[in-house]
């Protein structure tokens, strides 16, 4: 019988680096999820009413959401680095013979994202 | 069917991170304000309700929010796997079913506005 070497089913990603990598990454899902969790019961209670709204903005004041939201917030733009860091790889564009370089899609991406979020801001009116 | 669905999942998957990865970080940033007491203009009752009385507006609210829920169920179906958990069918039916929950309560939502 063959040697089969004895793998952790629930540390192997402190194995190494590239695997907790990996591992932090699918965990980003977690603030995606209490996000659009947010934006669901704001949509909610925009449909309730202006009471059922101002019981949604007085919801999310106070420093237990301040934190909550700094942590979205840190953890949304590393979703976003990381993200657009592997789409050259799932996305990959051929341009004639060669493929374009991977930093020059990544690089795209990084510059309509920061673009769009400054027109949200913009249209938001934090500026 | 079941090649069928994991295509789909992944689909659903991909658009999702991408919407996300695009929109989520400003959006957590101007709800933080909101979280300061001092929300920008948008805010007012009056305002998002106008702003959400568009259908285009409402449209693209529906596919960030649904798309994000799909995303992030499918993302944390392979994380619970990561972690070695083997209940597979279960959290699938779990995740998914969360997903659709909050797809169809926004959906919902969205038309009472």
């Amino acid at each position: 019988m063959a040697y089969v070497r004895p793998v952790s089913k629930t540390t192997w990603y402190l194995a190494k680096r590239s695997y907790t990598v990996h591992m932090l990454q699918e965990l980003t899902s977690l603030f995606v999820a209490i996000f659009a969790l947010i934006l669901l019961w704001g949509i909610g209670a925009l449909a309730g009413g202006p009471e059922a709204y101002q019981r949604f903005l007085d919801g999310l004041t106070g420093p237990a959401m301040v934190t909550l939201l700094w942590v979205t917030t840190l953890v949304m733009c590393y979703h976003a680095i990381a993200w657009f860091s592997v789409t050259p790889k799932a996305m990959p564009i051929q341009h004639g013979e060669e493929f374009v370089p991977g930093s020059v899609i990544a690089g795209a991406h990084y510059a309509v994202w920061i673009v769009l979020s400054l027109i949200i801001l913009f249209l938001a009116g934090v500026f | 069917m079941a090649k069928i669905n994991k295509a789909l999942f992944w689909s659903l998957f991909a658009a999702g991170g991408t919407l996300t990865a695009f929109v989520f970080p400003v959006l957590a940033l101007i709800v933080l304000f909101a979280a300061y007491g001092s929300p920008p203009e948008i805010f007012a009752y009056e305002a998002m309700h106008g702003l959400l009385s568009n259908w285009l507006v409402k449209l693209v609210a529906f596919a960030t929010v649904a798309l994000a829920l799909w995303h992030a169920a499918h993302r944390m179906r392979t994380a619970l796997h990561g972690i070695g958990l083997r209940a597979d069918g279960v959290i699938a039916t779990v995740a998914y079913g969360l997903a659709l929950l909050g797809t169809v309560l926004c959906a919902y939502f969205l038309l009472l506005i």
